[in-house]
């Protein structure tokens, strides 16, 4: 389980205002896409020096590719970090003012403390 | 010696600045009483006339990564760009660019250091809402000098809460021992009860009322005993999940003195989250 690599795809998804309506628009495209390119890159080094060991389970490749956030509250990504690029993909299709962040707390509604760890 | 002029603590609400300049339709029915308070409290920095601003705040993952994650870090540069393409995109935070003090960086840096504190530090660093939502709300001109310094309280493992009590009186030492006649605000903004991203979320008010009254007392009356008696790493998880953030309100009452109680003290109960205003006049009523 690399709790650190999903944090790592939500993050560099959510600060890319091309990559956030890629995955809105292909997720399953756009993971796939992540991990063969861009999971192994180290955010302050060059393109040579990468990493060479970081991948995704299966259930952390399909929470990713089915937007499934409440698998990702599960599995212990960063709380805020799948908040944020949620409401960037999908706030847009709520008419109601924080429809679609009420929507999210509903569908959490099984979790009591603790909740996932979160620690990477 | 440097004058601490004044010490704030607040809340870091970043639906403010929207909520604040909507008009019409768009204006929430609360933002005529949030815009009074704010201009209330923004009249006690005002009041003591500072020369430059320390900030407390934490990067929201803008910046700082788990790649490398230091626990308090303290900006060192001559300018510090501000907000992020998600805050412009959620919150619609304008950019900002503000001036930096690197003189009082350097030597809250080293003295720092010395007593005992491993901060790490940053020559270039892009400040986040953290840091602007309370310029937003107590000094909109944004014209005054600033050194940034975060915190960690995000992503764990975090230092201990007493780590940020200490923190935050060596700051207040540090500051009064600063060769000079500058007048210094210390600013520092964090969060009650806070849920992100969990079931609690964005409800009718902050995810535990109850904590947040409490919190209050403490805050208000400087009682750092209660405080340390009653929050933990592990304790905080309960009031909801983001409620570490109460940490940078410890580590200004750790700043503003064990039992000194607030001059100024205000809150606001919102949606989602709990507003709370606190100052204090080192000098007396200015």
């Amino acid at each position: 389980m690399s709790k650190y690599l999903l944090n790592k795809f939500l993050y560099t998804i959510d600060r890319d205002p091309g990559l956030v309506e890629r995955y809105r628009a292909d997720p399953r495209g756009t993971v796939a896409w992540w991990e063969a390119e861009r999971a192994n890159v180290i955010l302050n080094c060059t393109g040579q020096e990468r990493s060479t060991w970081l991948t995704f389970t299966d259930t952390e490749r399909e929470a990713l590719a089915s937007h499934d956030y409440v698998k990702l509250f599960e599995l212990g990504a960063h709380c805020f970090l799948t908040l944020t690029l949620f409401i960037a993909l999908f706030e847009r299709d709520y008419a109601e003012p924080l429809g679609f962040q009420r929507e999210y707390a509903t569908r959490l509604g099984h979790f009591s403390l603790p909740y996932p760890d979160i620690s990477t | 010696m440097a004058t601490v002029a004044a010490v704030i603590a607040s809340t870091h609400h970043p639906f403010y600045y929207r909520a604040s300049t909507a008009a019409g339709a768009d204006r929430p029915p609360f933002a005529d009483e949030w815009v009074a308070k704010i201009e209330a409290f923004r009249e006690t920095l005002t009041r003591a006339r500072p020369d430059l601003l320390v900030m407390v705040g934490s990067d929201h993952f803008h910046q700082l990564w788990l790649d490398n994650m230091p626990q308090f870090l303290v900006g060192k540069a001559p300018f510090y760009d501000a907000n992020f393409y998600n805050e412009e995109r959620e919150f619609g935070l304008p950019r900002m660019r503000l001036t930096g003090h690197e003189e009082l960086s350097a030597y809250l840096l080293r003295q720092g250091l010395d007593a005992g504190f491993d901060l790490a530090f940053s020559n270039e660093l892009r400040v986040d809402h953290s840091i602007t939502c309370p310029l937003v709300t107590l000094r909109p001109q944004a014209d005054l000098p600033i050194v940034p310094v975060y915190t960690n309280i995000f992503a764990p493992p975090l230092p201990q809460p007493k780590r940020f009590v200490q923190l935050g009186r060596t700051i207040r030492q540090l500051v009064e021992a600063w060769p000079g006649d500058q007048r210094v605000a210390i600013i520092g903004t964090g969060h009650l009860s806070l849920e992100l991203g969990g079931p609690r979320q964005f409800g009718p008010h902050g995810p535990d009322p109850a904590f947040d009254r409490k919190a209050v007392e403490w805050i208000a009356s400087g009682d750092l005993d209660a405080a340390l008696a009653q929050v933990s790493l592990d304790s905080l998880w309960e009031p909801g999940n983001a409620t570490h953030g109460f940490m940078d309100f410890m580590l200004m009452m750790g700043v503003a003195g064990d039992n000194v109680k607030a001059d100024y003290a205000d809150s606001l109960d919102l949606f989602h989250t709990m507003e709370a205003y606190f100052t204090w006049h080192p000098e007396g009523k200015p």
